[in-house]
C-alpha cells in the first residue's frame, strides 16, 4: 500500500545564474509527522522551501499535495493549498501593528469595514493555546527578533494551514523559547498538522523530528530515520566528513584592559526606560567575554552604545585607554574595534551591493582601495577573491554576485570575513554563528579562538547556551539591561546560568513561582539533552 | 557547439522589451488620437513620429529641448540613487535660470560665467530641503515642493523689484518678462561653436547639449567610480548599513541635495541663455523640473541612459508641438505622456517575454 504523503517533491531541479540550486532533489513528507531538512549554508534547503512555497518555480519536477499533482504558483495559491511558511527573514510589514500583520491578506471584512475584534479574538485564543505570547498592538518595528517570529508562528496558525514549513526556526531564540517551539511543534503533530523544520542543529533534529532528509551541495543524500541516529553521524551525513562539535582551545593568558566600560546607560527605542542601566566592566586582551542573557534583556542597545549607533545617556567608553564615549562610527573603527552586528540585513550588508563592495564597506576609504576619491577597482577585486578564498564564501558570481541573493549563511560569512580580516583591536560578535551550519559554526569559532590568541579582545554576545558554554573565557550575563552575574565557564553550569538569565538571580531567588518555571526550563532541557544522547 | 537560449540573453530581452512598450505605447496613443480627432489622426501621428527627424532646424530643436531636461533627468535621478526623491527639481531648475540672467543681464557676464551662477543658485535652492531632512528629518518631498512654489514667487518678486533685469530696460516695451539676452548681452548667448557647420543658422542650436552630456558622464563616474558615490549609493540603498559603515548620512544627504540643485539649476540656465526664450513672470511652475521624473525614471535613475530617455521624451514633445492645430497642445501632451508611461512597462515587458519564450522550449521539448 502507498505511503499516506500529504506532500511529495518529487525530482525538483531548480536552477540560478552560475547555480544549482536544486539539483533532482526528492522529499516526501508523511502526514502527521515531523520532517527536517538538513544540510550545510547554501545546500538548498530554502530554496527547495521556497520552491514548495511558490516563490520559485522550479525548472523540473513535480509537486503533489494529497497525491494529486499541484502548481504553486505564488504563496497565495501555497496558502489555499493549506500551506505556510514561517521563514528566515522575516516578512513583515515593520511599521505595522502585530495584528495588523497576521491578519494582513487574509483580513476578514463587513462592507469593506476591517473587522478587528474578531481577528483579535482569534488571534489572542491562538496565542493563548499555543502560548504564543505576543502584544497585538505592538508595532513590529519594536518588538524583538523573538516576537517577530511568534508573530510569524501566529500567521501560519491564523490561516489554518496544515502544512508549516520553519525555515531555521531556532537560529533567533533563547535557549527557553527553543524548549517551547519544540513543544509547539509536538502538539501541532498531535493535531495532524505535518511540520518541515529546516535547521542545522543536530539536537533539536534528535529532539522532535521523526525523519530527516538530507541536502548536500543542491542534490538529495537521501532521507533517514531520525531514531538512531547520533549528532556525529547526522553531521557526518550533512557535511561529508566528520566534524569536530567541540571547540578546541588552550587556557586563556588575559593581558591588558582594551575595553573598558564604566556605568554606561543606554536608552531604549521601544519604551521609557533606559534599555542599559549602568554597566561596568572589561575585556581585556586574550580573552573572550560573553554576554549571555535572553534577548531583549539590553544586548541589543549595549552593543549600539559601544559601536557608536546609539548615544550613551551616562557613563564612559575607552577603548586602548582612548576615551570613545562620544566618538562618530568611523573614528571607533579607526581606532580598532569591530563589530559583527546582530542584524546582518539591517546593518550589516548593503543588500543590493554586490559582494565585493559589501567586503570593502569599513575599508573603501582606506589608501589601499582608492586613490583621490576614486574606487580602486582591481584591488577591491583583488582582496574580495582573497577573502572568498580564505573565508569559503560561497556564491553563484562570485565577487560581483549581489549580496540579496545569497544564502543567509554565506552572507554572515560574508560579513565575519570584513570584521575580523580588519585586524581589530576589539572584536565585538553578535550572535556570530546565527543561521550557520555546523562546519563554519566550528570555523567560526576556531577563527575566534585564534582572534583572543593573536591577543585581541573579543565581545562576544549570544543567546545560544551551547556557545556560552563552550567558547567563551568569562561570563557576563545579562538581565533587565544590568549586568546580574559573571562566570567562569569551566566553574558554572547551563542550570546556574539559566536561573540567573532568567533573572533569579542573588536577588529574587525564593520566589517559590520563579523556582517552579526555573525548574519547568531546566526539566525540559534536561529532556532535551537525554533525546539528544539518544 | 551549444547554442545560449534566448530567454537567457538579458542584454537582447532588454532592448526588446524596451521597444515592444513603445510600440504599444504608439498604438495606444494612436487609439487616443482616433478618440479625440478620427480625420487627423493618420496625419497627426506622422508629425509626431517624423518632425524630430524632418529637418535639420527640427532636430536642433529636439537637442536644445533635450540639455535642460537631461539636467532635470540627473538631478532627479541622482537624488534617487541616494535615497532621496527630489521632487524640487523645478524650484532648483527656476532659481538657476534666475541667477543665470542675473548675471548676463544685470552683472554682464560672459556666458560661461553665468552657468557657473546658474549652478549656484540650483544648489542653494537644493540644500535647504537636504538641511532640513538631515537635521530635522523632514520629508524632502514636502521640502522640494514648497520650495518650488517659493522659489518660483521669490524669483517673480526679485525680477519685478531690478528694473534692470527687465525687457523694459533694454529697448522693448513689455515689462512682464525678462530682457531677451542678444540685446541686453551678446556675449552671455551660449555657443553654438562647431554645431553651427551643421545645423547652419538654426536659432535653436548651441553647446548645451554637450555641457549636459558631460554632466551625465561626471555624474555616472562619480557614482560608479569613487568613493564618494559609494558611500551615497550606500545610503540610499540602506541607510542602516551605512550609519554601521560609520558612513556621514546625514552630510551625504545635504551634499547630495547640493549636487542635485546644482544640475537642475544648471538646465534652468542653458534653457534661458539659449537666447530663444525669456523669463516670464506668470505664477506657474516651470515644467521642465517634473519632467526630470520620468527622464530620470525612464532610465532606472543610470545617468548614461538618461540621455537617451530625455531625447526620447523631447523627441516626442517636439513632435507633439507640431501637431497643433489639428490637437490642443493639452492632448497632445496626453499623448505624449501614454507613451512614456507605457514606456516605463519595459521591465513587466521583459518577464512576459522571457515567461514566453520559456514556454515556448517546454513546448517544444515536450514534443
Amino acid at each position: 500500500m502507498a505511503e499516506d504523503y500529504v506532500i511529495e517533491m518529487l525530482h525538483i531541479t531548480k536552477e540560478f545564474p552560475g547555480i544549482k540550486a536544486n539539483d533532482d532533489v526528492t522529499l516526501q513528507l508523511r502526514r502527521g509527522e515531523i520532517h527536517a531538512l538538513l544540510g550545510e549554508n547554501g545546500a538548498g534547503k530554502s530554496t527547495l522551501m521556497s520552491v514548495l512555497f511558490g516563490l520559485y518555480t522550479p525548472e523540473k519536477g513535480v509537486i503533489k499535495k494529497d497525491g494529486r499533482e499541484v502548481k504553486v504558483s505564488d504563496p497565495n495559491e501555497a496558502n489555499r493549498l493549506g500551506i505556510g511558511m514561517v521563514h528566515q527573514h522575516f516578512k513583515l510589514v515593520e511599521c505595522f501593528s502585530v495584528l495588523d500583520n497576521i491578519i494582513l491578506g487574509v483580513e476578514e471584512t463587513k462592507h469593506g469595514i476591517l473587522q478587528y475584534e474578531e481577528a483579535r479574538k482569534k488571534v489572542m485564543a491562538l496565542s493563548e493555546k499555543y502560548r504564543l505570547k505576543v502584544d497585538p498592538d505592538a508595532l513590529v518595528e519594536n518588538i524583538t527578533v523573538g516576537m517577530q517570529q511568534r508573530v510569524e508562528i501566529l500567521k501560519m496558525l491564523y490561516r489554518d494551514n496544515e502544512v508549516l514549513i520553519f525555515d531555521e526556526p531556532t537560529a533567533v531564540l533563547t535557549p527557553q523559547e527553543i524548549d517551547e517551539l519544540m513543544e509547539i511543534m509536538r502538539n501541532f503533530r498531535k493535531e495532524g498538522k505535518s511540520i518541515l523544520f529546516i535547521t542545522h542543529k543536530m539536537a533539536e533534529i534528535l529532539a522532535v523530528a521523526d525523519r530527516c532528509t538530507i541536502l548536500r551541495k543542491g542534490r538529495g543524500i537521501g532521507t533517514v530515520d531520525v531514531a538512531g541516529q547520533t549528532p556525529e553521524s547526522l553531521s557526518r551525513l550533512m557535511v561529508g566528513r566528520d566534524v569536530k562539535l567541540k571547540v578546541e582551545k588552550k587556557p586563556s593568558v588575559p593581558g591588558e584592559t582594551v575595553l573598558e566600560v564604566r556605568d554606561m546607560v543606554v536608552p531604549s527605542r521601544s519604551h521609557n526606560n533606559n534599555a542599559v542601566k549602568g554597566v561596568s566592566f572589561n575585556v581585556r586582551r586574550g580573552e573572550i567575554v560573553c554576554i549571555a542573557g535572553i534577548d531583549g534583556n539590553g544586548q541589543t542597545e549595549l552593543v549600539y552604545g559601544l559601536a557608536g549607533l546609539e548615544k550613551i545617556t551616562r557613563g564612559t567608553v575607552r577603548l586602548c585607554g582612548t576615551d570613545m564615549t562620544n566618538l562618530p562610527v568611523r573614528a571607533r573603527s579607526k581606532l580598532g574595534m569591530s563589530h559583527i552586528p546582530e542584524d546582518r540585513h539591517k546593518h550589516g550588508l548593503v543588500l543590493d551591493y554586490s559582494l565585493e563592495q559589501n567586503l570593502v564597506l569599513q575599508r573603501y576609504w582606506q589608501p589601499d582601495f582608492q586613490r583621490s576619491g576614486v574606487i580602486r577597482k582591481d584591488a577591491v577585486r583583488t582582496y574580495a577573491e582573497r577573502l572568498i578564498g580564505a573565508y569559503d564564501i560561497r556564491s553563484g558570481q562570485g565577487p560581483v554576485t549581489v549580496v540579496r541573493s545569497m544564502s543567509g549563511g554565506n552572507q554572515q560569512k560574508a560579513i565575519i570575513a570584513r570584521e575580523i580580516d580588519k585586524q581589530p583591536e576589539l572584536l565585538i560578535a553578535v550572535q556570530p554563528t546565527r543561521g550557520l551550519d555546523v562546519g563554519a559554526i566550528a570555523s567560526v569559532h576556531q577563527e575566534l579562538v585564534a582572534q583572543r590568541d593573536a591577543g585581541k579582545a573579543v565581545l562576544l554576545v549570544s543567546l545560544e547556551l551551547e556557545e556560552v558554554m563552550n567558547l567563551p573565557d568569562r561570563i557576563l550575563v545579562m538581565y533587565e539591561g544590568e549586568i546580574v552575574g559573571e562566570f567562569d565557564p569551566a566553574k558554572t553550569n547551563v542550570q546556574e546560568l539559566g536561573i540567573y538569565m532568567a533573572g533569579a538571580g542573588a536577588k529574587i531567588a525564593g520566589s517559590p513561582r520563579l523556582d517552579k518555571f526555573v525548574d519547568k526550563v531546566l526539566d525540559k532541557r534536561e529532556k532535551r539533552k537525554e533525546a539528544g544522547r539518544k | 557547439m551549444k547554442k545560449k537560449p534566448l530567454a537567457q540573453n538579458a542584454a537582447l530581452v532588454s532592448v526588446l522589451a524596451s521597444i515592444l512598450s513603445i510600440v504599444i505605447g504608439l498604438l495606444i496613443g494612436f487609439v487616443v488620437l482616433l478618440l479625440v480627432n478620427p480625420g487627423a489622426a493618420a496625419e497627426g501621428m506622422a508629425a509626431m513620429l517624423g518632425t524630430g527627424f524632418s529637418s535639420l532646424d527640427k532636430f536642433g530643436k529636439v537637442l536644445y529641448q533635450t540639455a535642460p531636461l537631461l539636467l532635470c533627468g540627473l538631478s532627479v535621478g541622482f537624488a534617487f540613487k541616494t535615497g532621496l526623491f527630489n521632487i524640487g527639481a523645478s524650484g532648483q531648475f527656476t532659481m538657476g535660470a534666475f541667477f543665470a540672467l542675473y548675471a548676463a543681464i544685470v552683472l554682464q557676464l560672459p556666458w560661461w560665467a553665468c552657468l557657473i551662477f546658474s549652478m549656484v543658485g540650483g544648489a542653494i535652492w537644493g540644500i535647504f530641503p537636504g538641511l532640513f531632512k538631515a537635521f530635522f528629518n523632514v520629508n524632502e518631498v514636502i521640502t522640494s515642493i514648497m520650495f518650488n512654489w517659493i522659489g518660483m514667487y521669490l524669483v517673480n518678486i526679485l525680477c519685478a523689484n531690478t528694473p534692470k533685469i527687465l525687457a523694459s530696460a533694454w529697448g522693448a516695451t513689455n515689462s512682464d518678462r525678462t530682457a531677451a539676452i542678444a540685446d541686453a548681452n551678446a556675449g552671455a548667448l551660449i555657443p553654438s561653436g562647431p554645431m553651427k557647420a551643421v545645423f547652419g543658422d538654426s536659432s535653436w542650436i548651441n553647446i548645451s547639449i554637450f555641457i549636459a552630456i558631460l554632466a551625465a558622464i561626471v555624474i555616472w563616474f562619480i557614482l560608479e567610480k569613487t568613493t564618494f558615490g559609494y558611500e551615497l549609493k550606500a545610503c540610499g540603498n540602506n541607510k542602516e548599513a551605512s550609519r554601521y559603515a560609520g558612513i556621514n548620512a546625514n552630510r551625504n544627504v545635504v551634499i547630495s541635495m547640493v549636487i542635485a540643485g546644482a544640475l537642475s539649476g544648471l538646465g534652468g540656465g542653458i534653457y534661458f541663455l539659449a537666447g530663444t526664450i525669456q523669463y516670464v513672470l506668470v505664477k506657474s511652475i516651470l515644467g521642465m523640473g517634473f519632467n526630470g521624473i520620468p527622464a530620470a525614471l525612464l532610465a532606472s535613475s543610470n545617468p548614461i541612459g538618461t540621455i537617451f530617455s530625455s531625447l526620447f521624451i523631447s523627441y516626442l514633445q517636439v513632435g507633439g508641438a507640431s501637431m497643433q492645430p489639428n490637437f490642443s497642445s493639452e492632448s497632445t501632451d496626453i499623448i505624449v505622456s501614454v507613451i512614456i508611461y507605457l514606456a516605463a512597462f519595459a521591465l513587466l515587458m521583459r518577464q512576459l517575454i522571457v515567461k514566453v519564450l520559456t514556454k515556448r522550449k517546454d513546448k517544444e521539448a515536450k514534443v
